[in-house]
Formats: C-alpha cells, sequence, structure tokens
C-alpha cells in the first residue's frame, strides 16, 4: 500500500488518514470546501456511542488523543445524564444499561447531589445518572486537530478541490479525478458524509445515505459546572470549556443535495424550543443569553446505522457513513478504517452489521417511503 | 407513490403565528419612519418594529451600540426611557397618525425563509422578542432600515470603561438622555467624528479635542490632533488619553472622562444575511452591504433596504433627508410589487463619497503594533492570538506545535475565512456578538496577507440576532405536535439499539422524551 487517497476532509476522513500516516501510509485528504466545516465541526461534541461495536476503542482512545495529535481537543471525561421527570430517568438508565452491560460503570444520583454537580437544575428534577465512561470535546478545534496532525505526520490535505470522477483498472481505483487535477491511488477511502451517495454513484455503486439538517443554540459563558456533559430533557450538548452552554435536539429538516456543494444550513423556529428545554433544563441560569445557533447537514443510512465496509468490486474502496454520529466515533472510526485499508479488516471490533451488503434489496424508492425527502407545506407550495 | 412520513422531522410540524403583516419595517430612525408612513399611506398594513428602548443589561455588554458604560441609571426605567423616545424621535407621531402598528421595545431576533435547507416553512416568519417573552410573525415583506453600527478598532486602552462609539454616543445624549460624561475626545475627524461634535455641542458636552491618524479640517473653537496615534488611556476607567505623533514626537496628554471612537460606523446587515439577500463589500459604502437597485430592492423579492443599513454615505451622515427619502423609495417599490399604485420615485441616491476601507486600514496599522492589544474584548483574544490562530488562553497546548502555524501558513492552504479563523481563535465569538471587533478581525486578516479586505468573506451572522435570556425565548406556547414529536436527535430507533441486536425489519421512531417536566 503505497498511496491513499480519502475523500472528503470531515472527522471519519480526517482521522483514517491520521492513522494511515502513523501506518506509515502516504495519504491525500482530498476536501471539496475547509476541514471539519459541515456536520463534523457543527455538533453536540457528544464522545459517548455505547450502542457501537467501535465504543470500546472510542472509550479507549479519546483520553489519549491531545496526546496522540499534539494539538488540544477539549476532551473531557464522564458525562451527567439529566431526568427532569421519572419517566425521562428510566430512559435514562435504559440507555446506561447498554453500556454496563459492556463493562462500563454509572453512577445513580438523587436530586441533592444531582444538583451539587450541576447548579443549575432545579430542585424538581428526578435525578441523573453520573456516567463513568464517555465525554465531549470540542467538534472545531478537535477538526483542525486532526488536520494538523494529518500534515504534521506528513499526509497531504488538499482543500478547495471536488472530486469529478475516477479512473479504475483491473477491478481496482487507480486514479481520483477532481477539478484541481488526478491523484493517483492504489486505494480509497469514500468519507464524504451525505455526499457519499453521489460519489459512489460515479461508481455505479448505490450508497443509501439521505440528508438532514438539524440545529443547536448556544449561551453566553456561565460559570463552569464540573462535569461539563451533563444534558437531558430532550435536549443533548455541553458546557464548553469557556462556559458556554451548547445544546441541540428537536425536528431535523430532510434536504436535497442536487450538486457536490452542501448548502449554508439555516435555523428555524426549532431553535426556539431548544431553547425552551435547555431552560426547563437549567432553571437556575434561566438568565443566562442565547448568542448564537447554528445547523448542520446530516447523512443517514435507512436503518440509521454506520456503512464501514471494505467494497469487493472495486476491491481498494473502503465505504465510511457515519449515519450522523461521526465525531464522536472518529478516533476509533479512524483507527478501523486504516485497518480496512491496509489489512481488510478490523481486529478490534466486529463490523459485520455495517456492512453496505445489508441494502442490496432495499426498494428504490426507500427515501419516498420513509418521508426522508424535503416537506413542503401546502400553504406555500400554493 | 405517496411518501411516507418522518414524525421526528419538520413535516406537518406548525409553528405559531401571532400576527400575519402585508408590510414590516425594521427600525424606526429616519429611513424606518419614513418608510413605514409612506407605505401606510400608499395602502398597506405596516408593522414597524425598534429595539429602544433595550434593557440596560444589554447596553452593558455594548449591544446593539458601543455604550461604554457611560449610560446612567435612568435607562433602567424602561417606562421613562420609552418616553424619551418618543420625544425624541417626533417623526414617530406621523407614524401613530397614519395607523402603524408601532411597536417600540422589541427586538427583531430573527428571520426565517425559504431555502436550500428549509423548506417546510408556510411562508416568511420573523422572530420578535421584548423582556418577557418570544413569538413569531409571518411577513409578506419587509423593509430593513436597521441602521448602522459602531465600528471598533482597537487601540491601547479601548477595552476600559469610557470608550464609546459614535452611535452609543449619540444614543446616550439624545435618544436616551442619559449620559453620565462631563468631557470628551473625539477620535475620527470624518463625518461621524463632525456628528458627533454636532452631538456634543447641543446636549452642551464639554470636547477635549479631535484625534485621527490623518489629516483633520480645522474646526472652530476645537482642539485638533492630525495625524497621531493614541498610546494609551490613563486610569483604571477613562480619566485622559495619551497621543503621539507616528515618529513619537508631540507626547500629550489630554484629560477627558470618556473617548468616543467616532472613526466611522457601519451598515448593520446582520438581518440581510438571515433573509438569505446577496450582500457585497464595499469600501466607500463602509464594508458589507446588500446588493439592491436604485429602490431599495434587495436579491430577494419582498425584502427592501433603506437608510444606512444600504450603505454609508458622508451626507446621509450628517443630513436625515437622505434616510427618509431612501425610506419612502423602499416603501413605494414595496407598495408597487403589492400592486398598489405609487407615486415615481423619487431622486435615486448620492454615490458614496471616501474609501472609508483604507482610512479603516490606516487606524489600524496605526495601534496594531503590539502583540497584546485586545481585539476581541469578549474573549480576551489578543492580536498576537488572532495573527498566530493560537487556541484560547484557558487550554492548555504545546506552544512549539504553532511556531510554523499562523496565519500565513493558514493562508497557504486556502483563503483566509473569517469564520475559520473565529473557530480556531474565538475572537468574535463572544456574548457582543462580535459587534466590537467583526470589521477589525476582517481588516486585519486581509492586512495580514496584503489582500484587498474584500478578499475576506463575510462570517455568517446566526439567530438571535441580539443575546436573549433563556427565560425569554422560552415563553411561549409550543404547538402539540412539536412536543409529542420531539426527540434529541433523529429518533431512529435502530439507532438506539445496542450493535449485537438486530435491526427490527419496519422503521421505528423513539419519541418517548416528551412531556418532559410536566409528568
Amino acid at each position: 500500500m503505497s498511496h491513499v487517497v480519502v475523500i472528503g476532509g470531515g472527522a471519519t476522513g480526517l482521522s483514517t488518514a491520521f492513522w494511515l500516516r502513523r501506518a506509515g501510509v502516504a495519504v491525500t485528504v482530498i476536501e471539496k470546501g475547509i476541514v471539519g466545516w459541515e456536520a463534523s465541526g457543527r455538533n453536540g461534541g457528544g464522545a459517548t456511542h455505547a450502542v457501537s461495536p467501535l465504543f470500546a476503542e472510542e472509550q479507549r482512545l479519546w483520553p489519549m488523543m491531545d496526546d496522540l495529535l499534539g494539538y488540544p481537543t477539549e476532551y473531557q471525561r464522564q458525562r451527567i445524564r439529566i431526568g427532569l421527570s421519572r419517566q425521562q430517568l428510566d430512559l435514562i438508565l435504559e440507555g446506561v444499561t447498554i453500556a454496563r452491560k459492556q463493562g462500563f460503570t454509572a453512577q445513580e444520583l438523587d436530586n441533592k447531589f444531582l444538583r451539587e454537580l450541576v447548579p443549575f437544575v432545579s430542585e424538581h428534577a428526578a435525578g441523573g445518572v453520573l456516567l463513568e465512561y464517555g465525554g465531549h470535546a470540542n467538534p472545531q478545534r478537535t477538526l483542525q486537530a486532526y488536520a494538523w496532525a494529518v500534515q504534521d505526520h506528513g499526509g497531504t490535505i488538499q482543500q478547495h478541490t471536488t472530486v469529478t470522477g475516477f479512473d479504475q483498472a483491473g477491478g481496482n481505483i487507480t486514479a481520483v479525478r477532481t477539478d484541481q487535477g488526478t491523484f493517483g491511488c492504489d486505494a480509497v477511502v469514500m468519507a464524504a458524509g451525505p455526499h457519499t451517495a453521489q460519489l459512489a454513484a460515479k461508481l455505479g455503486i448505490r450508497v443509501p445515505v439521505a440528508a438532514a439538517r438539524a440545529e443547536m443554540v448556544v449561551t453566553e459563558p456561565l460559570p463552569l459546572i464540573r462535569f461539563g456533559g451533563a444534558d437531558g430533557n430532550g435536549v443533548y450538548g455541553r458546557q464548553t470549556l469557556r462556559g458556554n452552554l451548547a445544546y441541540g435536539g428537536g425536528p431535523h429538516e430532510w434536504i436535497d443535495l442536487p450538486d457536490a456543494t452542501t448548502p449554508r444550513a439555516v435555523n428555524s423556529p426549532v431553535m426556539q424550543s431548544v431553547a425552551k428545554r435547555v431552560f426547563e433544563l437549567f432553571p437556575k441560569v434561566a438568565h443566562a443569553r442565547v448568542i448564537r445557533s447554528w445547523a448542520g447537514v446530516i447523512e443517514n443510512t435507512p436503518d440509521g446505522r454506520p456503512i464501514l465496509d471494505r467494497l469487493t468490486g472495486p476491491d481498494n474502496l473502503v465505504i465510511a457513513s457515519m449515519s450522523s454520529v461521526g465525531f464522536g466515533l472518529s478516533p476509533a472510526t479512524g483507527h478501523a478504517v486504516e485497518q480496512l485499508v491496509t489489512q481488510g479488516k478490523c481486529d478490534f471490533a466486529d463490523l459485520s452489521q455495517l456492512k453496505l451488503s445489508r441494502f442490496d434489496t432495499l426498494a428504490p424508492d426507500w427515501q419516498e417511503a420513509a418521508g426522508w425527502v424535503p416537506w413542503k407545506s401546502e400553504e406555500s407550495a400554493a | 407513490m405517496v411518501a411516507g412520513f418522518d414524525p421526528t422531522s419538520i413535516a406537518r410540524k406548525n409553528f405559531a403565528v401571532e400576527d400575519h403583516v402585508p408590510l414590516v419595517v425594521i427600525g424606526a430612525g429616519p429611513a424606518g419612519i419614513a418608510a413605514a408612513v409612506e407605505a401606510a399611506n400608499l395602502g398597506l398594513r405596516v408593522m414597524l418594529v425598534d429595539e429602544h428602548p433595550v434593557a440596560s443589561a444589554l447596553m452593558g455588554i455594548d449591544v446593539p451600540w458601543m455604550f461604554g458604560e457611560r449610560m446612567s441609571a435612568a435607562v433602567q426605567n424602561q417606562g421613562r426611557m420609552l418616553e424619551h423616545i418618543v420625544a425624541a424621535r417626533p417623526a414617530l407621531q406621523a407614524a401613530f397618525d397614519a395607523g402603524v402598528d408601532v411597536r417600540l421595545g422589541v427586538y427583531a431576533w430573527s428571520a426565517f425563509v425559504e431555502g436550500p435547507t428549509s423548506k417546510a416553512l408556510p411562508g416568511p416568519m420573523l422572530g420578535l422578542a421584548d423582556e418577557e417573552r418570544a413569538w413569531f410573525i409571518r411577513f409578506d415583506r419587509i423593509i430593513v432600515a436597521a441602521g448602522a453600527r459602531d465600528l471598533g478598532l482597537a487601540f491601547p486602552g479601548w477595552d476600559k470603561p469610557g470608550v464609546m462609539g459614535a452611535n452609543g454616543f449619540a444614543a446616550a445624549t439624545s435618544l436616551y438622555g442619559a449620559f453620565t460624561g462631563r468631557r470628551i475626545a473625539i477620535l475620527g475627524g470624518g463625518a461621524a467624528g463632525r456628528e458627533t461634535i454636532r452631538q456634543a455641542q447641543a446636549a452642551g458636552i464639554e470636547i477635549a479635542g479631535v484625534i485621527d491618524v490623518a489629516p483633520i479640517a480645522p474646526i472652530q473653537g476645537i482642539p485638533t490632533h492630525p495625524n497621531h496615534r493614541i498610546t494609551g488611556v490613563t486610569g483604571t476607567e477613562v480619566e485622559a488619553i495619551t497621543i503621539a505623533r507616528p515618529d513619537g514626537t508631540g507626547a500629550q496628554t489630554i484629560a477627558c472622562d470618556t473617548i468616543v471612537l467616532a472613526v466611522d460606523v457601519v451598515p448593520t446587515v446582520e438581518m440581510f444575511d438571515l433573509l438569505a439577500c446577496a450582500t457585497k463589500f464595499n469600501g466607500t459604502s463602509g464594508g458589507w452591504v446588500p446588493v439592491t437597485d436604485p429602490t431599495g430592492r434587495t436579491s430577494r423579492p419582498g425584502v427592501y433596504a433603506a437608510g444606512d443599513c444600504a450603505g454609508i454615505t458622508d451626507a446621509a451622515l450628517a443630513n436625515p433627508t437622505h434616510a427618509e427619502a431612501a425610506g419612502r423609495r423602499a416603501a413605494r417599490a414595496a407598495a408597487r410589487d403589492a400592486g398598489l399604485s405609487a407615486p415615481d420615485d423619487l431622486a435615486p441616491p448620492e454615490p458614496p463619497t471616501p474609501d472609508r476601507d483604507q482610512w479603516r486600514r490606516a487606524w489600524l496599522a496605526a495601534h496594531a503594533t503590539t502583540p497584546d492589544l485586545p481585539i476581541c474584548r469578549c474573549e480576551e483574544v489578543p492580536l498576537e492570538d488572532l495573527l498566530g490562530v493560537r487556541p484560547p488562553r484557558y487550554l492548555a497546548y504545546d506552544a512549539t506545535k504553532f511556531e510554523t502555524r499562523d496565519l500565513r501558513s493558514l493562508a497557504a492552504e486556502g483563503p483566509v475565512n473569517q469564520d475559520q479563523v473565529k473557530r480556531l481563535t474565538r475572537a468574535g465569538m463572544g456574548p457582543c456578538q462580535g459587534r466590537r471587533c467583526r470589521e477589525q478581525v476582517q481588516a486585519l486578516l486581509a492586512m495580514q496577507g496584503n489582500q484587498a479586505t474584500a478578499s475576506v468573506p463575510m462570517p455568517s451572522y446566526r439567530a438571535p440576532l441580539r443575546p436573549l435570556p433563556l427565560s425569554v425565548l422560552a415563553a411561549f406556547e409550543e404547538s402539540p405536535e412539536v412536543k409529542q414529536e420531539w426527540t434529541a436527535w433523529f429518533g431512529i430507533a435502530a439507532q438506539w439499539y445496542p450493535h449485537w441486536e438486530k435491526v427490527p425489519d419496519d422503521l421505528k421512531y423513539e419519541t418517548r422524551w416528551n412531556p418532559g417536566v410536566e409528568e
């Protein structure tokens, strides 16, 4: 293996490139815009994915990432899930069971202890759970850290470069064509998020992903709480190390991606509902001012689970679409994809459920059937 | 086939609106009032929204203008301030008389319009708020007459209490009548500086002098200090300003309790960005401006621009009749577009005047000489950290890693992007929402690469356009379907089953998160 082209400068692509360089493989990352510019840099920063086969590796790697990359990621260990009602708390405990089955532990918090750890919470909250695992990081800082680390290790990042096609010979991709020239390669990793579908289509491969917009709000800085990764009440997010509360959730909007560009993701009236839930979660800081909001474009597969697969035709292509949970898992994903490229299989996680072939019998109109298509109100259509 | 339905998506969600107005006008300055009155007289139902009096807490963080902690306690009495504002803007009476629905003390904090990532709304929506609650209205047309913002330009000591902007000073003295200073030094010998002199003289405030890095035309009875730079500010609050020529000669100290940074003002274009209007950088118009036709029509049908927010001119800064004419032009265009008959257009606006961008860059060049000069005051980003694209100082990091990384190395990898630099350094990320550093960061990034200021793309504006408390945004009645079908994430059930469990045959959604607090 002498040269790998990674398409997509998001969390998955950059982490893959980083791990490939560590394995001594020459790598070029091709990014249509700026590294980390899309969903990878616009998310809640969570690093707690107990449902994933990559969970154990995610948990093993995050505490090392600052040192591995050489730049700060703002990673913080542990999280607190808050249940305002008994019903919410039961849902949280249901989720915690999944991690407990994998050997991780969590501690239930009564209201008093919860409020000692998170003074923003009301005395009426049912309780919480302190996870002894998981954590959160700053997506924007982490993505730049990945990119700089790839360069520090001798990798190349081509920003503002759009893939236009592929050259194939003998069942393999031999080059990636772009608007900035052609890049010869021995293997290709496709990690282009919602654009993976269009790219794969150039090779006659169907990668079923649908794109959606989701949004978050952020407040002015507040005094730091001990475990900033505190969320619940239907919103996910964290207190940043600067002190801002950054939370998201609520209705997403399915969108069309007609070409290789990603349109600017705008906010919607949903942002007010997000703020309402943050207010309910943290009534003691009701005065905190919301100063910003943002949105991102995210892809999902039909079953909501990732596609991490080394294909057989072409033989040297790995598809890596994380189906809306890319950032937190990225340290582990990059490691797994590096192994798929260099060894053909991952030796630390069972990726058998994440094969593209599970969608071979998927109906052509699956997106319409699911309603994962843009929706226009009757009034505006009229 | 009939499309399926994702209950956790925005499809079929309703967002309560309190009104649907044919024309909303943002800003009750000369342009906005004239636009509202003209449109109402032409037969449109008009709502006129203006944020003043703004909460005193916002003034404390220099929103919307640089108030420099020079507002008296009187601003805490909103009722009294409301009376003062109505008295200070006598033209408002004409708006009341014309039947305009005048909303004072109301923030226009967001606009939501159809676009590539937003198709589900029934039509254009505007987010409004006061000190208690937030609500939405729908509108058919909108005239943005949002005026100008203060231009932040760093100099040693500019972060001390007592440093105001030209708009902040004008508001303190005339709009609110709540200025606490007695003796001011004015920075800037141009149109904004001359307007500041006029305001100060009208309010009986002593002017200690006018300072500029450029030549200043002589002003009767006021000491001027042309071709000087600021070397410091004395006191923990402003007690005096020290100045010198670029070569260090002519150093002197000028006693004053307030410094009015009146080099220039900037078009307030934030609402145009949310309304998805095309903008362009025009150094002679004072920065980013909406692309408009001579009547104020923007690139987006139904959106019009009038007054300073469409571009700054020296003539308009000196005389409000220019903005009033622009407001009437926009109102007539809106009326015609609504199918009403309207008189012929007034004379087109005058061409812009000097190259404001070059003058601003000269101010920055004169002062951006020390590494610790504070640029972003909210996030405490000094000049060296901005140009070095350093992480914020509360983070531990390996400084040797940054010996070869700075703005120039970043620029070698692609065009400099202000939003990217913001993410890395936090410059412009604070509670004042970048109001004090947005323009100077853009100019500094351009200057560092010997580029035109226009080459740095406009950083995005995001709602809320004013910092709004969680409690205010939360004070609204959420529609039942938003509440019942709420999920933290996509709600695709299989996404939350452990990987060792099989994916169910049919698509299920997880919506058990609501209701939350009630049960």
